[in-house]
């Protein structure tokens, strides 16, 4: 078993350092061109670079602060309304098409309407988060508390469990399987919420910083933006998938 | 004076196509207080539908339920059940799924905790009080599940298949303990040592014996453990065919209960009624499909 994650991992460094490898090497070559792919060593010199003035840990602060406030506020309002419409199949079916024709908004369409609404700082920002995570919680949720077994249900009841108990004791347990499988998507899609409401709209945020570098043709910038923003993303999911881990530890045999 | 008064109790159910489907057909059933009584019945003959109906979790279509006297409304608070599948909470460690009874009529934490940690000794799982569900094996499951039950010390257990999962050896054990509990004997590997501890005090209220409703499809467990075998007719619309008394001594030595002469006479008088309901399921099985 450890054997194997030691194998996965340099594995993964391998692929990763490949990757960089040949890019450098087209690149140096002149096959690419470095004004369209920028190159991997400048990529590098740049995101130093913007971590030794401080701009780097300003914008990355805003991005993470509205990404978690909307997967914060999104998980609230997912995770309440999965509850209630899961416990109300007569309200969960007057809402379907609703809550279908919502989910089918594109929401880079949103985003103009809520920097117009919410102005340009964080929270037109969060909003965005807010759009994208909530439907991910929301649907967990609901399917996870439908899902709960019939018979955890029934002995539950047997053995004296008021509605109230039987929420606390399996409907939750039960749908936070579900509600933490969505986490890490939920994630992702918080910081696609805060990175597009920035791009479209803001003064601080990577986003903000991509959009730009891209205003001034300077893909050496597009490319460190989107590197922090992705080892950020991995360095985040690690510790959900810790946390997770600890809560669902009764899973393990 | 009986524990349970089943009487003319039928269950429809609707089927997707909109028909209507009668998995119980005017059952009436007295179960004295203190019997071991096993319904028995080919495969989909209605016998968890009657047992639901028991337990109140399932409304009869009509007729009536009676538990000590009193007609059943809601669920049945006088019954426990222990389910075929697994019932532990996955994620409530086997102390608090053995409490978890106690803790949901308000006991203190530490009250309930040391008396389910007496019940865990009495099945033999001590060791395991923090383990979660996933870590026990499927025979160490169903004693947890056996604690959970006992230890609310309700006058009647309903179990509906219990150990139709485990394999034969594993099975026999439990059947074996699930005697001893019910005789009210500690499974000899854990006699009570310690008369001053909570454990004793966990089972002084069980002096009475319960009434235990215990169905299957297995007419070998049946008559090795019932006082009395009821044997339901193969479904739709299931009914009592017929009645016997198993007036085998007790204790009964399940490793060589099987191959004495009074068992094997009862198993084939028994079994010319219960077979020819197994054929008619399986022709109707045969039939549907």
């Amino acid at each position: 078993m450890n054997q194997s994650r030691a194998v996965v991992l340099a594995a993964q460094v391998a692929v990763g350092a490949a990757f960089i490898a040949i890019w450098q090497t087209l690149v140096s070559l002149k096959i690419l061109d470095p004004f369209f792919v920028s190159r991997p060593s400048d990529i590098g010199a740049r995101i130093a670079q913007w971590s030794a003035t401080g701009t780097l840990w300003a914008h990355l602060a805003t991005t993470l602060e509205e990404s978690l406030l909307g997967l914060l506020a999104g998980a609230v309002l997912g995770v309440s309304l999965g509850f209630l419409l899961a416990r109300s199949p007569f309200l969960a079916r007057v809402l379907d098409p609703y809550i279908k024709m919502l989910n089918a908004v594109p929401r880079v369409v949103l985003a103009p309407l809520f920097l117009l609404w919410f102005g340009l700082g964080i929270w037109s920002k969060v909003a965005l988060a807010v759009t994208l995570v909530f439907f991910v919680m929301f649907f967990n949720t609901y399917q996870g508390v439908r899902d709960a077994s019939r018979v955890l249900i029934d002995n539950v009841r047997m053995l004296g469990a008021t509605e109230r108990q039987l929420v606390r004791h399996v409907l939750v347990p039960s749908a936070l399987t579900w509600i933490f499988s969505s986490l890490q998507t939920s994630l992702g899609f918080a910081m696609v919420g805060a990175v597009v409401g920035e791009y479209l709209g803001a003064t601080r945020g990577l986003g903000y910083v991509i959009a730009q570098a891209e205003g001034t043709f300077d893909t050496t910038g597009v490319f460190a933006g989107m590197t922090v923003l992705g080892i950020v993303v991995v360095i985040v999911s690690a510790v959900v998938s810790r946390f997770e881990g600890w809560l669902l530890n009764w899973k393990k045999t | 004076m009986n524990a349970l008064e089943i009487e003319r109790v039928s269950r429809d159910f609707t089927t997707p196509a909109g028909g209507v489907y009668r998995a119980i057909d005017e059952i009436s059933l007295a179960v004295p207080g203190g019997a071991f009584v096993a319904i028995v019945g080919p495969s989909g003959c209605g016998k968890s539908t009657l047992l639901n109906v028991v337990a109140g979790l399932l409304p009869p279509s009509s007729g009536m339920v009676r538990v000590a006297g009193e007609t059943l409304t809601g669920l049945n608070r006088h019954a426990t059940y222990m389910f075929q599948q697994d019932a532990l909470l996955p994620w409530k460690t086997v102390r608090d799924n053995v409490a978890l009874g106690l803790t949901l009529a308000g006991a203190a934490r530490a009250d309930a905790h040391s008396r389910a940690d007496a019940w865990l000794e009495r099945v033999g799982l001590a060791e395991f009080a923090s383990h979660y569900p996933a870590q026990l094996s499927g025979g160490m499951r169903k004693r947890a599940a056996m604690a959970q039950n006992w230890i609310l010390d309700r006058g009647i257990v309903l179990m509906d298949e219990p150990f139709s999962a485990l394999d034969v050896h594993t099975r026999q054990r439990m059947e074996t303990e699930l005697l001893a509990l019910w005789e009210g004997r500690s499974p000899e590997r854990l006699a009570l040592r310690d008369h001053t501890t909570a454990g004793a005090r966990a089972f002084q209220a069980s002096d009475q014996r319960k009434t235990i409703v215990f169905v299957t499809h297995d007419l070998e467990e049946a008559i090795a453990l019932a006082d009395d075998v009821v044997i339901l007719s193969a479904g739709p619309a299931a009914r009592v065919v017929a009645q016997h008394q198993v007036a085998l001594a007790r204790p009964r030595d399940l490793m060589e209960l099987r191959t004495t002469p009074e068992f094997v006479d009862l198993y084939r008088r028994i079994w010319a009624v219960l077979r020819q309901e197994v054929i008619k399921s399986q022709q109707d099985a045969e039939a549907r499909r």
